[in-house]
């Protein structure tokens, strides 16, 4: 079924009878041309993009819950490009191309709202390497604005610009960036690859992964064994956790990073601001929350819950920038495991062992990268090939000392 | 979270840096045949256990000893806290 401003118009009429289930809940098979594990949104967008742009739909995407109850469902999401590296930028941008043909490209109303995302800088050096973001940004085909303190006033008058120990310089102003309504981009995903004959198979962990003479060919799973050319895991939080069941080991590991969102305001913030000095960023969602948050905890852990001393870090962030946050009240906080990997880059690419490929190390940014990396992991598993913009994804960089570390600080997956 | 510290007694998490799995404790030795390979596995690699982990963390804000935590990194809870030089030196090093 198509959704259009038709089919509400007749549906009502109707007494809203005739809406059908946007997706099957289908029995496995006994295998498929192509197993996706993990059904979140990177999944989700890969069993997409194999059956739409390359036409492979004998495939199955496997959840351990329910489709989009993993970070899809739990980040802030905030769309945006404004990488610096030439291995990141070229594919964030491509992200962002593909955010803003999302909805007519698979019929979903996923609010891809491009209300802007504005980094705040607080001193002359710091100006001038958000001037060369800028430019890098730009070289790569996406949109940058420097703004002087004037620009960001007009904008966001109510910000603490003589703030004694951060004052508010300007900033580094991406108009394409915004937010999306983050578990429609999971539907939207499911309705388009459901529709196409993809089989998403929920309450459904893989257990084991069947390896033979360094070839890989099916997974375990709590619904029995099903067999498959190739299986593309794309678990990024429990990345480790899976992969361990080939026998790998990789260069993540798993943290937690907490989001916060208080009680409806009136419109207040109309697009993305992040703070410079500190780590800290705010959004205000179609409800009126404002949605905001900062780093990560900083220890391993797979709890979907963090501590109280990140809290206080990040709500110190938000008095600096903007003290008339300290009048709202707190409605919600929770925690999503990231996988925070040794360079803060992701991976898309084959592993050692033949079929079996791996995505994830996505750090806090997976969400922002759901389009990109959907289309170019099915792009990996259909051709043999990477992406044109993800060729430096690769799980071997480190051995290389190819790294994609744009914060500089080494292979301290804690600090990136 | 309240880490238990040998020397000072419970302390709050708050005071410490975290730097990562305990195996950082255990540097290749540089002559090594497999130096490369074994500096690569050394830096890179983690097994980033659901569950049991032993890992460094630093008192910065405090008397900075670097401690060796066993923590659940399912529950967060900690089962033994021990001071990283008497680890090292109970698996041969000399400092």
């Amino acid at each position: 079924m198509k959704y259009s401003a038709l089919q509400i118009f007749i549906q009502g009429l109707t007494g809203n009878k005739s809406w059908k289930p946007v997706w099957r809940e289908p029995e496995p098979k006994s295998g498929y041309d192509i197993i996706v594990v993990g059904g979140g949104g990177h999944g989700l967008a890969t069993a997409y993009y194999l059956a739409k742009e390359f036409g492979i739909t004998n495939i199955a995407v496997l959840e351990k819950g329910w489709i989009g109850g993993g970070n899809v469902g739990r980040n802030t999401t905030i769309i945006r490009s404004n990488y610096l590296l030439p291995g990141n930028q070229p594919f964030y941008e491509l992200s962002m191309k593909l955010w803003e043909g999302l909805e007519q490209d698979f019929n979903y109303n996923a609010m891809v709202s491009q209300r802007g995302i504005l980094n705040l800088f607080h001193s002359d050096p710091q100006h001038d390497a958000f001037v060369r973001r800028a430019n890098a940004m730009r070289m790569a085909g996406a949109d940058a604005q420097i703004l002087d303190t004037d620009g960001v006033r007009e904008l966001y008058p109510y910000l603490d610009f003589e703030n004694a120990r951060f004052p508010i310089k300007g900033g580094l102003l991406q108009p394409r960036g915004g937010t999306v309504r983050h578990d429609a981009v999971a539907w939207g995903y499911a309705r388009g690859a459901d529709s196409r004959g993809v089989d998403i198979i929920q309450n459904c962990e893989v257990t084991g992964i069947k390896i033979r003479n360094g070839i890989c060919s099916g997974v375990e799973t709590t619904r029995g064994t099903i067999s498959a050319k190739k299986v593309a895991v794309c678990v990024a939080g429990s990345s480790s956790r899976v992969m361990e069941k080939a026998g790998l080991r990789l260069p993540i590991e798993s943290h937690v990073l907490q989001a916060f969102v208080t009680e409806g305001l009136k419109p207040v913030l109309p697009g993305v601001v992040t703070f410079g000095a500190g780590h800290f960023y705010v959004s205000q969602s179609d409800k009126g929350g404002l949605v905001f948050g900062g780093d990560i905890d900083g220890y391993n852990t797979y709890a979907q819950r963090g501590n109280l001393p990140v809290v206080e870090d990040v709500c110190e962030g938000g008095m600096a920038i903007m003290p008339l946050i300290g009048r709202a009240r707190l409605l919600r906080m929770w925690g999503g495991v990231m996988d925070m990997s040794m360079d803060g880059s992701p991976f898309i690419d084959k592993t050692s062992i033949e079929g079996l490929h791996f995505n994830g190390g996505w750090c806090y940014g997976g969400f922002k990268a759901t389009p990109a990396s959907g289309m170019c992991y099915a792009h990996l598993l259909a051709t043999g090939k990477p992406h044109p913009v993800a060729t430096e994804f690769r799980l071997d960089r480190f051995k290389r000392g190819a790294m994609i570390d744009e914060k500089g600080v080494g292979a301290q997956p804690n600090l990136h | 979270m309240i880490i238990n510290h040998p020397l000072l007694g419970p302390r709050d998490a708050h005071e410490f840096v975290v730097l990562g799995d305990a195996s950082l404790i255990d540097r290749p030795a540089w002559q090594d045949e497999n130096a490369a390979e074994l500096f690569y596995q050394y830096l890179y690699l983690r097994d980033n256990p659901a569950g049991t982990h032993r890992e460094l963390w630093y008192h910065e804000q405090g008397d900075r000893s670097w401690l060796v935590v066993t923590r659940n990194t399912l529950t967060h809870e900690i089962s033994a806290v021990e001071l990283a030089r008497d680890v090292a030196r109970r698996q041969g090093r000399s400092k």
